[in-house]
């Protein structure tokens, strides 16, 4: 029988290897996976026991910060996100909770918001360690640029996106109709209402929304004719109205005629027909080659969630195509027509890249990460993010832009004692109504600039000049106006 | 030295476990260390020692290696459940004396364990109304669907923790007595040689106990274990491979049927077959339980958290302590809890362990001259160990999970005492084997 004993014994063990086995598999082979399942919550539990960092303004107002609530059902304490200035930064800034999860720069810099609390691997290291509190993020952010921003739009559903063109800096982003963060957290039902909305309220409009751009985008096509050399400011193109481009009749704002026009003047006074004639005289090729410069086709560097972000470019049926596309009309693209979509922070960009004459900076949202003893973990330093177009060509773009808010159509936008350069813009919705996207993107002062701005204003009557150019004016500003 | 001053002083580093890792959780409760984790350290110590004094008397000669093992391990699992709430530990500690007095009392009376094997019958006729107690309405309680406790007065009494120690000694007798012809059979059918129907008679009927067992009790779990022992017995008596062969075959047929039709073994089986499933997830009686298991696994990971560092979601809700995160951490997750804790190799280790306790009990069988006390001592070492393998393969998904208990670890008055009692009968027979002649 001792031989049966022994074999029963090996037996045994092999079982008792299996489970050794199956051990290992979930502890060390598989832990990843099951760490990181949405069923999960140990990381959650454990984040919402250490306050997270604060997020700053660029002056230091408080945007979001942790507060202690002690629940009386279990006895434990945990930190809760409160939103001081309420739903005026939930675009950039976004939020943070256990059941509704992160958007934002709460989820794009969660890591050093929340602190080492997740990566905690042993008793050991929480020894080492000590505090846990997560690090502050200063953003670049200035409350009184995007307070300017917020009151332009008023309860206009629209966006604003001032950059400061030298750096890269987000110095506003505002998103209307904008909801209170801090009720979305604590107020059952607020949110699943704000779900069910069809104003599509939870969006970042600035960074998420698909808006067709119109004459802006002249701004584009003429970078693209000057820098590549096939045109200047003074070459003249056919502005006559009612010129048919790939099989249909193209029209000026208001049906004027134009006759020869240069590229100059029909930037100033936005003709339409002249900037088809253009795009066709630039071509496919050096169009998607110069609205990649600017930065179409792909979703911005924006330290910012990267399912918030929206590349901008043509799209068909929902996929983005490039320009060369046999689908694209080139002539009603050269006029921010046909199946473009973009953003507003892509149009600020192409607002800064012709500010700092040609070379495009990185926007970015976060200045510097400050842990919880003042000091400084980390700075962002401005990063070149492409090189648009020569300086020259900058130049006179530049000083075309000017003219257009001078004596064009963007003259809403000028500023007393500074000089003000632009382009309106405004896209049809609904043509029987009237109802249009009104835009204006311009940058200030003309000479050394010093902010760029993008305004959009939504399904409203009038035209780009009139409702958007004075956004852009206060913000500008706002901007201009020193600190804070 | 001798064996038993071998035994007593290995006593000594599972008494230092327990201080040890009572002083790492109050050190993570209070943030400074009292001098209570030393006490119940000596305590411990102490009531072990006893112990060790009744061994001392009434069986000197037996093993010295298994019961400073048991020691090591129910000291961890009561440092467990100090560590999910005070009440586990105290409860447990009560009934850690009390498991003490009955394994002293088992190994005092039972001094000759040819009683034990003329009344086999009446014991296994008892074990049997013991299992079948928990259907009985009005004593009888079900707990997610099986039917696995008696509730006595105030008590609940795990039932099968008991039937499995009688029906190891039946098993054990009745094979003394009927292996001869077992091995030398009769007629041959289809290459496998079959006994006299008289002789098989008795092992279908327990064939079929096991499968009215998963039917009556609705429980994968204990009838594995009670089957998976008698196989290893018929196993051991005859030598034969064919019999556990075809008794797998039988099991695994009579699994199936009862599997895909009693809805609580399939839904248990469903939960098994993909537990992170959201929908199954989220259902009741789902696989919330075992999914829990596997995110506690892979949050302990190599090392683990540290003693007290899991998160177990603990809820006070009046005197009632539920753990939301880790459900039944006491019991049945109890290994999923200490993998958190201390790790893979934490977990590793304890397994260790009983593998070394169900070595040193084959060792006891190996020794032993009388074919009695050989078959008890592997039976006896075969149920435990396949109640290990049970209840961890469950929380490790090797096979469905079942609400067996960890022995020496778990929470369980029941458990302690029926696990001391099987520990104080293979002693009996390793200090029969052993003493001198």
């Amino acid at each position: 029988m001792n031989t049966s004993i022994r074999n029963l014994f090996v037996v045994l063990v092999l079982l008792f290897g299996v489970l050794v086995a199956f051990t290992s598999r979930w502890t060390v082979f598989e832990d990843g996976d099951l760490r990181a399942d949405a069923l999960n919550r140990r990381d959650v539990i454990r984040a919402e026991r250490v306050p997270r960092g604060r997020i700053l303004a660029a002056d230091g107002t408080v945007l979001a910060r942790s507060v202690r609530e002690r629940s009386r059902s279990s006895g434990t304490t945990r930190y809760v996100r409160r939103y001081p200035l309420g739903s005026k930064y939930v675009g950039p800034v976004g939020y943070s909770d256990t059941s509704l999860t992160q958007t934002g720069l709460e989820r794009s810099m969660n890591e050093p918001l929340a602190g080492k609390a997740v990566k905690l691997t042993t008793a050991v290291d929480r020894l080492v360690t000590g505090d846990q509190r997560g690090d502050d993020i200063r953003t670049t952010l200035r409350p009184r640029v995007q307070q300017a921003a917020l009151d332009g739009l008023g309860d206009r559903p629209g966006s604003v996106v001032a950059l400061d063109p030298r750096t890269g800096k987000v110095l506003a982003m505002a998103s209307r109709p904008g909801f209170d963060p801090n009720k979305a957290i604590n107020e059952s039902g607020y949110y699943a209402s704000l779900t069910k909305r069809s104003d599509r309220v939870l969006l970042n409009r600035a960074t998420q929304d698909a808006y067709v751009p119109g004459s802006v985008f002249k701004v584009v096509t003429a970078a693209a004719a000057i820098d590549s050399g096939k045109m200047t400011a003074d070459t003249t193109v056919d502005g006559s109205n009612g010129q048919v481009f790939s099989g249909a009749p193209m029209n000026n704002y208001g049906g004027a005629q134009y006759g020869q026009v240069t590229l100059r003047t029909s930037l100033t006074n936005s003709v339409n027909t002249a900037f088809g004639n253009v795009a066709e005289l630039v071509g496919k090729e050096t169009m998607r080659r110069y609205m990649r410069r600017f930065g179409f086709d792909a979703k911005p560097p924006l330290d910012y969630p990267d399912d918030q972000l929206r590349a901008s470019g043509s799209y068909r049926d929902g996929r983005l195509i490039p320009a060369t596309s046999r689908f694209v009309d080139v002539a009603r693209l050269g006029i921010g027509q046909d199946k473009l979509q973009v953003t507003p922070l892509q149009m600020a960009m192409v607002s800064a890249a012709v500010a700092n004459r040609g070379r495009l900076m990185k926007p970015h949202l976060v200045d510097r990460i400050v842990d919880a003893d003042g000091r400084v973990q980390r700075e962002v330093e401005p990063e070149l993010q492409q090189r648009v177009m020569g300086a020259g060509a900058a130049d006179v773009l530049r000083s075309m832009m000017g003219d257009v808010v001078n004596e064009g159509t963007g003259t809403a936008a000028s500023l007393s004692g500074i000089t003000v350069g632009g382009k309106t813009g405004t896209a049809e919705r609904d043509i029987r109504r009237g109802l249009n996207d009104l835009w204006f993107i311009g940058f200030a002062p003309l000479d050394d600039p010093k902010v760029a701005v993008a305004v959009v204003v939504e399904n409203t009557t009038g035209a780009g000049g009139v409702v958007a150019a004075p956004i852009a004016r206060d913000v500008m500003q706002a901007a201009l106006g020193g600190d804070g | 030295m001798t064996a038993r001053n071998r035994e007593a002083l290995a006593l000594v580093p599972s008494a230092l476990l327990l201080t040890a890792g009572l002083a790492a959780i109050f050190l993570r409760r209070d943030e400074f260390l009292s001098n209570e984790s030393l006490v119940y350290g000596g305590v411990f110590l102490g009531l072990c020692l006893a112990a060790h004094l009744v061994i001392r008397w009434s069986a000197p000669n037996a093993d010295p290696y298994i019961f400073p093992l048991v020691a090591v391990l129910a000291c961890l699992g009561l440092v467990e459940l100090y560590r999910i709430d005070e009440s586990f530990a105290q409860a447990q500690a009560r009934w850690f004396v009390i498991g003490l007095v009955m394994f002293a009392v088992t190994l005092a009376s039972v001094r000759d364990l040819r009683w034990l094997q003329d009344n086999k019958y009446t014991i296994a006729l008892a074990s049997l109304v013991v299992l079948l107690l928990p259907r009985v309405p009005g004593i009888g309680q079900s707990t997610n669907g099986a039917y696995l406790s008696i509730s006595v007065g105030p008590m609940s009494v795990q039932a099968a923790e008991f039937a499995k120690i009688g029906i190891v000694v039946f098993l054990a007798g009745y094979l003394r007595d009927t292996r001869q012809v077992l091995i030398h059979g009769g007629r041959r059918i289809l290459g496998l040689s079959l006994p006299p129907l008289r002789h098989l008679g008795p092992l279908l009927v327990i064939w079929g106990t096991a499968m009215l067992m998963l039917i009556f009790i609705r429980d994968l779990g204990s009838s594995l274990m009670f089957f998976g022992a008698f196989l290893a017995l018929l196993y051991v008596a005859t030598g034969r491979l064919s019999y556990p062969l075809a008794g797998i075959g039988a099991f695994a047929a009579g699994a199936w049927f009862v599997g895909s039709r009693v809805g609580h073994v399939q839904d248990r089986v469903a939960a098994w077959r993909d537990p992170l499933d959201p929908e199954l997830f989220n259902a009741t009686g789902g696989s919330y339980q075992l999914a829990q298991s596997l995110f506690a696994q892979a949050d302990g990971g190599l090392f683990g958290r540290g003693f007290g560092q899991a998160e177990l979601g603990t809820m006070v809700d009046g005197d009632l302590v539920t753990t939301p995160l880790l459900p039944a951490s006491q019991t049945d997750m109890i290994y999923a809890l200490i993998v958190n804790e201390t790790g893979l190799l934490g977990g590793a280790a304890i397994l260790l362990a009983y593998l070394l306790i169900v070595q040193r009990g084959f060792r006891i069988a190996s020794l032993a001259r009388d074919p009695f006390h050989k078959l008890l001592a592997t039976g006896l070492s075969a149920v435990f160990a396949l109640q290990v393998f049970v209840i961890v393969g469950g929380v490790t998904k090797v096979i469905p999970l079942t609400g067996v208990t960890l022995p020496f670890m778990s929470y369980g008055g029941s458990s302690l005492m029926a696990n001391f009692i099987l520990l104080a009968l293979l002693l009996r027979v390793s200090e029969t084997a052993r003493r001198p002649a």
